[in-house]
């Protein structure tokens, strides 16, 4: 079976988004879950969060960065081209339910994932406020759509050509005491880069605000036989396919999901080499 | 002229300098003449002991007369009777404690090449285009089949043959299970995998990849939709030792080094995209078929120094006899009686050793195998890059996670009854799933003995 792309957009330099039809995968989705798609008979898997979905239609929306041969890849692909596969929705969904106040963080691609949550937390009745950031504003997605869902979002830049000059946790740090004499924030939700993920924990740890991040960990078959995606939770081994992705963050060893992350970075250089070179070839 | 008995026809086999650099098959075959005169070894013994410890009781004697008389398709349809792969049983089964192990000429190391012969009649059926003919009556009922490998193919097949409409979900993007992404290609041809996969759609199986049962199908949805479901799933979640540096890069569990590897095709890196890391000084912990494969693949990717890291000694060795050999040829050291205790590091996170134990044996356990007993203060470390754990699988939790009805024993393994039947009504199981890590000739027997149960349970309900 062939996955077709009924519609592409560039989102901004390296960021893509594309649609695809999967009418069984958007009739079972729920936030916080992924797929693993495969562009050709020679294509690795890679796993990619469903950031939208539509059942009339019978699509998915991923929005993808590109970082290496599988995302440059896709990134070429139009519509009306296919992938050969594309399984899911796989991993535990996320806990949806009236929180009350929560936070919802997303860094770079990050934020094309916390967006299903941020759309269906509010929808559960939540005081939602989000925060997105990126190195720069061209690199800043979705805005737009989520600035529409809440009535409050903070935007970082890296560089300050928008919002706060600085990163999100700086953000973060403020609301959390804007709050503080208000209700405070029962819940902070964290997707982005592990360096972010992690600085958001060392901040909400020592005031016990729960906090979830969504791990992305390096995944093969996505369904608990390869143990590539282990993580390890307060000591435990997890399988973050199956178990997560989302963990409680202040249980995360982040610094061994952020070297584990690094196992292929030689042979995915490889990879990404030998592609751009056959890709200059064809054309 | 009639050869009785005499010595066992050599096959000949790709030279060990060449092999270990491709990923081809390693034996290339028996001839027509080399088959025929392997036949011609066989005495018919009357009581037939062969085919007593066949697990699926294949008719070998008959087979072999056909084979003598060169009567190829004759000997194939007899296989193929009892035997829905025979060109995959023939290369895998554990031959030495099965068929063979019983042949009078076996203690001389002579017993009839039962299993290459086997191979052999199939190999020419396939390219030779002749199939099993058989009409099938078509049936309202419907079957589903969760899982593609052996159990669930022969599962499927009979289940066909009765006349079911049949639909199997797999949950990766190819179907065969262990024997597509577990067992490499120069033991298993993947030639010979997908077709008797494409065999299955070409008698009205459908086959539904990316469907994972407990994940994005439920097992609800299918009581639901289907008369009765047949459990296949097999038992591929990896252990690990639960020792210190499990988090380290440059350690894998079997099944992601055999699944980079063989499903993924690492070998071909970068013309196919998945990468493995492998690197100069190997250890792969255990020594059964797993921990051979993974050395094997090891030596393959241009590993200098493959170490196999057991706690007792190679006789104790679960592997097929013929695996061990090669491995062996292919420069596999085998090291007796270490235990690991801990996977060294350094400083980026990388696997740089190991320390091991080192045992004794002591009293036979359970398993009839001298216990492996620790020497306390016998510590010792190796350098090495990669560390591959090779300690068998369990079960497959995502599907046991969403299906608490299915009563499961204490292994983690389904619980069934003597005809297979689990206690879901109309549910059946076979295979890894109800034996942890058995045989691929076993898992077949299961499916087929399934199929029957099935078959029974359809129209006892019908009346
Ligand atoms: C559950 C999950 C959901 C994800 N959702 C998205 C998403 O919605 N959008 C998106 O753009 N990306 C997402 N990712 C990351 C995405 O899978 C990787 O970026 C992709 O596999 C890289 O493939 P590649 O061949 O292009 O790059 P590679 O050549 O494989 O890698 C290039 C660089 O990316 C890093 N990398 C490799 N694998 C991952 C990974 N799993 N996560 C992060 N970095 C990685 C490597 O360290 C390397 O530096 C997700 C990952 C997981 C596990
Ligand atoms: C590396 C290796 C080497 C081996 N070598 C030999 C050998 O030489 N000789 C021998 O006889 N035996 C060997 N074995 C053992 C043999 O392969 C197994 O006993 C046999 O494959 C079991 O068959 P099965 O059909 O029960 O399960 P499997 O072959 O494991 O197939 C199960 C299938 O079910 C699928 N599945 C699992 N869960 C789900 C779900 N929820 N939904 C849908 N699909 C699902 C899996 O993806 C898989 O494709 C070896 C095993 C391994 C791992
Ligand atoms: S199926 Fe296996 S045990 Fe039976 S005859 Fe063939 S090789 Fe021997
Ligand atoms: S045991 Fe050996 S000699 Fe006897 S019938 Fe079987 S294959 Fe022939
Ligand atoms: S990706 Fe293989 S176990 Fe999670």
């Amino acid at each position: 079976m062939r996955y077709k792309i009924v519609d592409k957009k560039d989102l901004c330099p390296g960021n893509y988004l594309i649609e695809i039809e999967a009418p069984n995968i958007a009739q079972r989705f729920e936030p916080g879950q992924f797929v693993i798609v495969r562009i050709n008979e020679k294509g690795e898997r890679i796993p990619l969060t469903v950031a939208d979905f539509d059942t009339q239609k019978g699509t998915i929306t991923l929005i993808f960065q590109v970082v290496g041969k599988s995302t440059m890849q896709l990134g070429t692909l139009n519509v009306g081209d296919a992938v050969l596969d594309c399984v899911g929705p796989l991993g535990k969904p996320s806990e949806i339910k009236k929180f009350g106040r929560v936070i919802c963080i997303g860094g770079g691609t990050g934020i094309a994932c916390i967006y299903p949550l941020i759309r269906a937390l509010a929808d559960a009745g939540n005081e939602v406020i989000s925060i997105i950031g990126a190195r720069t504003a061209s690199l800043l997605i979705l805005e737009d759509e989520i600035t529409v869902l809440i009535s409050r979002t903070s935007v970082a830049t890296d560089d300050g050509s928008k919002g706060h000059h600085g990163f999100v946790t700086d953000v973060l740090t403020n609301l959390l005491d804007e709050y503080r004499n208000s209700g405070g924030i029962d819940r902070v939700i964290a997707i982005g880069p592990p360096v972010m993920m992690k600085a958001v924990a060392d901040i909400t740890r020592s005031l016990h605000i729960k906090t979830i991040v969504s791990l992305n960990s390096v995944m093969l078959d996505g369904t608990g036989m390869c143990g590539s995606c282990r993580v390890f939770i307060d000591g435990e081994m997890k399988l973050a396919c199956i178990d997560g992705p989302e963990f409680d963050a202040h249980k995360v060893n982040f610094e061994d999901l952020v070297s584990r992350l690094e196992m292929f970075k030689e042979k995915e250089s490889e990879a990404m080499n030998h592609y751009s070179s056959n890709a200059g070839v064809r054309k | 002229m009639i050869q009785i008995g005499g010595t066992r026809i050599a096959m000949e086999e790709q030279p060990v300098q060449q092999r270990i650099k491709n990923f081809c098959s390693v034996p290339l075959g028996y001839t027509e003449e080399e088959v025929i005169a392997e036949a011609q070894r066989c005495i018919q013994c009357i009581h037939g002991p062969c085919e007593k410890m066949c697990p699926v009781h294949m008719d070998i004697k008959a087979m072999i007369r056909e084979i003598v008389a060169r009567n190829f398709k004759e000997a194939f349809l007899i296989a193929k009777k009892d035997n829905a792969i025979p060109a995959i049983a023939g290369r895998v089964c554990p031959q030495e404690e099965q068929c063979e192990g019983v042949c009078p000429f076996f203690n001389t190391d002579n017993g009839i090449n039962i299993g290459k012969l086997e191979a052999f009649i199939a190999d020419w059926a396939m390219e030779n285009g002749v199939k099993e003919e058989f009409h099938i009556e078509e049936r309202p009922e419907q079957v589903a089949i969760i899982g593609s490998g052996p159990a669930g193919i022969s599962c499927a097949v009979d289940l066909r043959k009765y006349g079911y409409k049949v639909t199997m979900f797999e949950a990766l993007h190819k179907a065969g299970g262990v024997l597509q992404y577990g067992i490499p290609a120069f033991r298993l041809p993947k030639d010979i995998v997908d077709y008797e996969v494409s065999y299955l759609t070409e008698i009205g199986v459908e086959v539904k990849l990316n469907h994972i049962v407990g994940q994005n199908i439920m097992f609800n949805e299918l009581r639901k939709k289907f008369d009765a479901i047949f459990v296949g799933t097999g038992a591929g979640a990896p252990q690990f030792l639960g020792i210190e540096g499990e988090r380290l890069k440059g350690l894998y569990s079997a099944n992601e080094f055999l699944f980079r590897t063989n499903l993924m095709k690492a070998y071909e890196f970068p013309e196919y995209d998945t990468p493995i890391v492998c690197g100069a000084a190997i250890g792969v912990i255990g020594a059964g078929n797993v921990a051979m494969d993974v050395a094997r693949c090891a030596l393959r990717l241009g590993a200098k120094n493959v170490y196999m890291l057991y706690r007792r000694t190679k006789k104790e060795s679960p592997a097929r006899i013929e695996e061990l050999q090669h491995a062996l040829e292919e420069g596999l050291r085998f090291m007796e009686l270490v235990n690991p205790s801990r996977v060294l590091g350094n400083e980026d996170g990388w696997v740089t050793g190991i320390e091991l134990l080192r045992m004794k044996l002591g009293e036979p356990d359970k398993s009839g195998r001298p216990r492996p007993i620790k020497i306390e203060g016998s510590e010792f470390t190796m350098k090495l890059d990669t560390v591959v754990e090779a300690l068998g699988n369990k079960p497959n939790r995502l599907f046991l996670d969403q299906t608490p009805e299915l009563e499961t024993t204490r292994w983690g393994t389904l619980e069934v009854d003597k005809n297979l039947m689990t206690n879901v009504e109309g549910v059946a199981a076979g295979g890894d799933a109800i034996r942890g890590n058995a045989t691929v000739i076993l898992a077949l027997g299961d499916g087929r003995k399934a199929a029957q149960s099935i078959h029974n349970y359809i129209l006892r309900r019908r009346k």
